[in-house]
């Protein structure tokens, strides 16, 4: 198994080189420059200017160079600085948005899988029912609403209308002033209605997938046997037919751990929260290689990892892999 | 481009505060006496890139920095330039050196004296190869600058330029803080030191940036005791925390002040303002195409476009037709120009004169076999571009002329397609400064790839007015020549002026003191205040 999980990660490296080299060149084919903000229809830019400033970005060199020179700093674990104005560390602002990010993607796959897990279950235990389909219907319109949409009427009701919610933002006004219960509080209140709208979107797919499973494992022969031995419903489905059906969940937790740290352009923009998404997105808008770059490496990562991670879950969860 | 948003920040001409929004007697201004506290919340869409000024170029910083840093001159209320951290300043005989006299009672936020040195250094900045700064290009055509005392600056041009002294108003850096090692890695980057009105406190990287008032304020301590700006990304979004009252300012759009703001509700709690706003939105010709090489086609299109149609469909009447690059009321501008009233009937009879005409019967006219139909372009992310682009394809087309309208992702939008040259025509808006200095736009040398002059606008006269209104500093010559240019371009019409919109501030009624004038609403920002019994916010 040891010997198989470091195979495994020596095959990343090649692979992670391959996935920079592509994403380096196909920013770089993308038309503008992170100088373009500063210099594109600015009467006072003039063209001496505008290549003084591509020297310093590196900028005039050929791509090759400048894709060397960011492998060697990746080397040292530095995704060098960024080309936005502020020139700051690229590492020091992802790390910044970084912890808000998992924290509301942990939070609504945690909210996913409490609410769709059961309404999998039950609907695939009572197919065809009322039930069934009304939860069909529901969680399609869910798949359906566009998250800015449901986002902003949900705000204008709840918060405008009703004043139940605060609108946008993880904190009040004089925060800081409050005790740390008191805050605690008020950053939840604050993401009830974003972690909502994240979690209303994913519920169609974790749900269907859910109920198809545990379809395919009730049909299964040992699940016969159980009710055959006379076994009550209750324990046939939850203690036989269930863990079976959970088996494949581990792989989509594994492949969902680069999204923990994605986070969403767009209900993090309607919100106003300070994530990852946005960060990204304004990020390429600007063409700020590095921190795309930085952006992309992490999240190659963390695909890699949570492959790895799935693979290796799933072996030690279930014995047919193990000696298969 | 500094100035810019400078102006930005709060420019106004006032042509009418909203009438609707005038407030009711009970809590009227000048009513209660001024009092010091409260917080203003502002919302910004971008988050600030960069609080040293030098370095930045975003709106967002530019806002912040307005408040936090003085430059040596301002303008004030209408516009007149006006000293700030210079108390007086005078330019030699022969146009070619200013000396400023400096304020000897200013200090920087840190309690460190203000002195020309601050100033000389900020040049230095300005000019310095190794800073990646976007302002250079005005500073460097000073041959010398020197600090004759503590409390004098002097700069000295090879030529006179006329922009020099609004060049003055850029933000004085602190020397002391700077001098030593690279600026853009200098904590004042995040934190920035200035000697304006608002000292700054903190930054909370996406959510918001929090100014406070500087008791020692050599004006005097600002009522309003913080300011903060909450960076909101989605313009709903802005709008509803406005609403909820989580935003104080905030400017709207025609579409929010005419439908979504008219409710008792809204009035009771915000005061509306509008007033032309520093741009001009504009449908340029490519006139390298032999198509707009014409000048009667030019001519013909211009009447065929309804100007008036334009601001009330796309801007629902908040803003007026423009008839030239500068903005109405403006001391450079010149409403005696040619104009082109809406009129197909003329615009067909010129196009036929001009030898297109319909042979084939479809609709559209052709000469020598070619159809006369052209691509419109403009940038994504733009809505009232894109309107008028629909309104006036619709207009072409009843002249017999086939537009297509193609709306492009902006980098792309500059790098493949204005850069080049490579477009028809295009409909873009420029802001506008009170300095009418437009040679980067109009003069015939500015026509090279990525230059401003996109449409290759080559005019001999043109070129000789634009030459002289920068070496020309007394403002009747100036104005003449000015005056001149504008004739041109309106015979010429390289551009239809389409309109200048307005800018629609709204904001909470427990401010009072705001007074609109020709340079906008924030200019005596100090001396807003809330009444104390109004007060919303303690700390």
């Amino acid at each position: 198994m040891l010997v198989h999980i470091a195979k495994r990660l020596l095959l990343m490296v090649p692979l992670l080189l391959g996935i920079t080299l592509i994403s380096f060149v196909v920013i770089h084919l993308a038309p503008g420059e992170p100088t373009d903000l500063q210099t594109q229809l600015n009467p006072d830019a003039s063209a001496e200017l505008r290549e003084r400033l591509r020297a310093q970005y590196d900028l005039d060199k050929p791509l090759l160079v400048q894709y060397g020179k960011w492998l060697g700093r990746l080397a040292h674990l530095d995704f060098g600085k960024s080309f936005v104005q502020d020139r700051r560390p690229v590492a020091e602002k992802i790390a910044e948005r970084l912890p808000v990010t998992i924290m509301i993607n942990v939070l609504s796959i945690g909210l996913i899988l409490l609410v769709s897990v059961p309404l999998g279950i039950v609907s695939a235990v009572r197919r065809n029912s009322l039930f069934d389909r009304f939860t069909t219907v529901f969680v399609f319109l869910g798949f359906a609403t566009p998250s800015f949409w449901l986002a902003l009427l949900l705000m204008d009701f709840l918060g405008v209308r009703l004043g139940l919610f605060p609108i946008a933002g993880l904190k009040s006004l004089g925060h800081e002033y409050l005790s740390f219960g008191r805050q605690i509080a008020d950053v939840l209140h604050h993401l009830i209605l974003p972690v909502f709208v994240s979690a209303f979107g994913g519920l169609a797919g974790f749900s269907r997938y859910m109920r198809g499973n545990m379809l395919e494992v009730i049909r299964q022969d040992y699940i016969l046997t159980a009710r055959a031995k006379g076994l009550s419903e209750r324990a046939v489905i939850y203690r036989h037919a269930l863990r079976n059906a959970l088996l494949p969940v581990i792989t989509i937790l594994g492949l969902s751990v680069p999204g923990l740290i994605g986070g969403s352009v767009i209900f993090e923009t309607i919100f106003a929260i300070p994530g990852m998404g946005k960060l990204f997105y304004d990020g390429v808008m600007m063409r700020d290689y590095p921190l795309i770059m930085g952006v992309l490496v992490i999240g190659a990562v963390l695909t890699l990892l949570g492959n790895l991670i799935a693979d290796v879950a799933y072996a030690a969860a279930d014995p047919r892999i193990r000696r298969g | 481009m500094r100035l810019l948003w400078i102006l930005l920040l709060g420019t106004i001409l006032l042509w009418g505060c909203d009438h609707q929004s005038v407030a009711p007697a009970k809590d009227g201004d000048g009513e209660q006496p001024p009092a010091y506290g409260d917080t203003l919340l502002m919302g910004s869409i971008g988050e600030p890139s960069n609080l040293l000024p030098v370095l930045a170029s975003d709106s967002a910083s530019s806002d912040i920095h307005g408040l936090v840093y003085n430059g040596l001159l301002r303008y004030d209320k209408n516009l007149q330039v006006e000293g700030d951290l210079a108390e007086a300043w005078e330019i030699s005989p022969d146009n070619l050196t200013i000396t400023f006299h400096l304020r000897k009672d200013v200090r920087w936020h840190d309690g460190e004296p203000f002195t020309a040195a601050d100033a000389l250094f900020t040049y230095r900045l300005l000019i310095d190869p190794q800073v990646p700064t976007a302002y250079a290009e005005r500073y460097r055509q000073v041959v010398r600058a020197e600090v004759p005392d503590p409390y004098t600056f002097r700069v000295t041009y090879a030529k006179p330029l006329a922009s020099a002294l609004v060049s003055w108003m850029f933000p004085v850096h602190p020397k002391h803080l700077l001098e030593e090692g690279d600026v853009t890695q200098s904590p004042l980057v995040r934190a920035p030191v200035g000697t304006g009105p608002y000292r700054f406190v903190e930054w909370v990287p996406g959510e918001k940036v929090v100014l406070e008032a500087n008791p020692d304020y050599y004006e005097g301590k600002p009522y309003i005791h913080r300011v903060v700006y909450r960076i909101i990304p989605d313009p709903s979004t802005m709008f509803l925390e406005l609403r909820n009252g989580g935003l104080d300012l905030m400017s709207l759009t025609p579409l929010q002040y005419v439908r979504q703001t008219d409710t008792p509700a809204f009035r009771r709690m915000f005061a509306k303002y509008h007033y032309p706003d520093f741009s001009y939105t504009y449908l340029g010709f490519n006139l390298r195409r032999p198509l707009f090489k014409d000048l009667r086609v030019r001519r013909a299109l211009a009447h065929a476009v309804n100007k008036q149609e334009l601001v009330d469909g796309v801007l629902l009447g908040l803003g007026v037709a423009a008839t030239g690059p500068y903005k109405p009321g403006s001391w450079a501008y010149n409403p005696d120009v040619r104009r082109y009233p809406y009129d197909p009937d003329l615009a067909r009879r010129m196009l036929e004169e001009a030898g297109w005409s319909d042979s084939d019967g479809d609709g559209i006219r052709e000469k020598n076999g070619r159809r006369f139909a052209f691509t419109i372009v403009t940038n994504q992310g733009n809505d009232q571009r894109i309107k008028a682009g629909e309104i006036i394809q619709r207009r072409f087309r009843e002249v017999g002329v086939e537009v297509k309208l193609r709306v492009i992702e902006w980098a792309s939008f500059l790098k493949e397609f204005i850069n080049p040259g490579n477009f028809d025509a295009t409909i873009l808006a420029w802001t506008t400064v009170p300095d009418p200095d437009a040679y980067n736009v109009w003069h015939s040398s500015k026509t090279g790839v990525g230059e401003l002059n996109f449409v290759g606008f080559k005019n001999a006269e043109v070129d000789r007015l634009l030459e002289n209104g920068r070496r020309t500093l007394d403002r009747s010559e100036r104005k003449a020549v000015y005056d001149r240019f504008q004739e041109i371009l309106a015979e010429q019409q390289p551009y239809i002026f389409l309109y200048v919109p307005e800018a629609l501030p709204a904001v909470a009624r427990r401010f009072h003191g705001i007074d609109p004038a020709p340079s906008g609403i924030m200019y005596n920002f100090i001396r807003w205040y809330v009444p104390r019994d109004q007060q919303k916010y303690q700390r």
